[in-house]
């Protein structure tokens, strides 16, 4: 095992990434629950709390996990890709591979490994982020209080629901990582088949997110 | 030593090597030239096996590269140093950890012994105080030397040099010439070189193939070449009225 490459990759995806996940989703959180509250306004059949258990649910459920899959797939995506792909074209593979390296352990095994540990942890963060961001919008704002919101994120809790975002992230991360390892690795040419590479693997990552997530909501819910 | 026998390989519909037979020795520096597309580069992919040919084996000292298991492959990759055209250093790595990689991957060593021999290798190649330096920061030379450093880190047996003076200037080239000349008489290495470069040719030329078409169709050294009858070698080596020029008086001169 090349624990030092996995640490490496590790750190690149996890860390590089979790300060522009955490932001983006302290945001959705809080449009999240300002929009949640216009749509609720002047209801009154539904308590002020269904606002906060509306931004948890979404959050968990689906913003955490797939918003931040897919922020990934444009910033951890094209960067496997075009890491791999430039490594490709510039024969730095090919030196691994004379020195008897076994390269789809080294580059490509380290970059998945690294992803599936670290892309459940951002979103993991990602869903406490949004709804922190939720709880400073309803602090920020007058329609409804705090403690609604503190009642309604406590409200009917299910840890399924926790279980199925961490499911979403393992098979996002396996998702992410594969594809754009594969274009990478398999690239043929130069800079411009790098950017076509780079390219696909975001586009082709943000496809099969959607569609995963989609089955895995079909099959377990 | 490394022997190849009848080494055939086509992509596709195209033939890039066609049955092609030679023995390189050890402790000379053994060229294989012939012009671009001429097949030279997937030639020594086949011999350090990077490409599998369709037909034809590679031996080196004996060992049939292609019918060893996997393990003993890699065991044998270890003898094996290459240094890649456009040099192929890790970008992310410096100097120091680029040509300690190989160590890190296949040596027991403690960190200060491989950190000597890093240290040695960088010193063979005339490279002292880079070791902290990242490839961007370094000119066309000096990578190819840090290629070379991390080329013969693992003391190796056998040293491939793909086109190693493409990008540089004559002068540079000449010192990248020498050095690999050194190093081969040094630790009696099998070192085979792709080039086109006439200086490297007429220089460091101990044993000279030249691929014409996939094909072997020259063999001889550096003193052979000046009178060599292969139409098509000649028009490569002597390709500018000034070479050709050159090559008169100088057989004039032998003549003499």
């Amino acid at each position: 095992m090349y624990w030092k490459e996995l640490f490496r990759q590790m750190t690149d995806i996890g860390v590089g990434s979790a300060f522009i996940v955490f932001l983006v989703s302290i945001f959705i959180g809080a449009v999240t629950a300002v929009q949640t509250a216009y749509q609720l306004y002047g209801t009154p059949f539904v308590p002020a709390s269904y606002i906060g258990l509306i931004v948890r649910n979404t959050i968990i459920f689906e913003l955490a996990p797939t918003f931040t899959a897919l922020i990934l797939a444009g910033k951890v995506g094209s960067n496997l890709a075009s890491e791999l792909g430039s490594m490709r074209v510039t024969e730095q593979i090919d030196a691994l591979e004379s020195m008897g390296v076994n390269t789809e352990s080294y580059l490509i095994a380290t970059r998945i490994i690294g992803a599936i540990i670290t892309i459940p942890l951002l979103v993991a963060i990602a869903s406490f982020a949004g709804i922190s961001g939720g709880y400073i919008a309803t602090a920020l704002g007058d329609t409804y209080s705090i403690e609604d919101y503190i009642r309604g994120i406590r409200m009917d809790f299910d840890p399924f629901d926790v279980q199925l975002m961490f499911i979403k992230s393992f098979a996002f991360a396996f998702i992410i990582s594969s594809i754009s390892c594969y274009m990478g690795y398999y690239v043929k040419g130069g800079s411009v088949e790098i950017g076509k590479a780079s390219t696909q693997a975001v586009v082709y990552s943000c496809i099969f997110v959607l569609l995963a997530d989609y089955v895995i909501v079909a099959l377990l819910l | 030593m490394i022997e190849i026998s009848h080494i055939t390989k086509a992509f596709n519909e195209q033939q890039v090597l066609n049955d092609v037979s030679a023995v390189f020795e050890a402790g000379k520096t053994n060229l294989v030239i012939g012009i671009s597309g001429s097949g030279k580069t997937v030639l020594m992919k086949i011999m350090n096996g990077l490409i599998t040919p369709d037909k034809g084996n590679v031996y080196f000292n004996g060992r049939d590269f292609y019918s060893l298991s996997r393990e003993e492959q890699k065991a044998l990759r270890q003898e094996i140093g290459m240094l890649f055209q456009g040099s192929a250093l890790f970008d992310s790595m410096t100097v120091e950890e680029n040509v300690m990689l190989p160590l890190n991957m296949f040596s027991n060593a403690t960190k200060k012994e491989k950190l000597d021999r890093v240290n040695f290798c960088l010193e063979r190649v005339n490279l002292k105080g880079v070791n902290q330096k990242f490839p961007g920061e370094l000119s066309g030379g000096m990578k190819k030397r840090v290629g070379i450093a991390r080329a013969i880190v693992l003391n190796p047996k056998y040293l491939f040099c793909d086109e190693p003076n493409s990008g540089l200037d004559p002068k540079t080239s000449i010192i990248i010439d020498d050095l690999i000349i050194e190093i081969t008489k040094e630790f009696n290495m099998t070192t085979i070189i792709n080039t086109h470069d006439m200086n490297s040719v007429m220089e460091i030329g101990e044993k000279i193939i030249f691929l014409h078409k996939g094909v072997k169709a020259w063999e001889g050294n550096n003193n052979d070449i000046l009178s060599a009858k292969d139409e098509n070698l000649t028009s490569f080596i002597f390709a500018s009225s000034f070479l050709r020029d050159a090559r008169d008086a100088m057989v004039e001169k032998m003549v003499k």
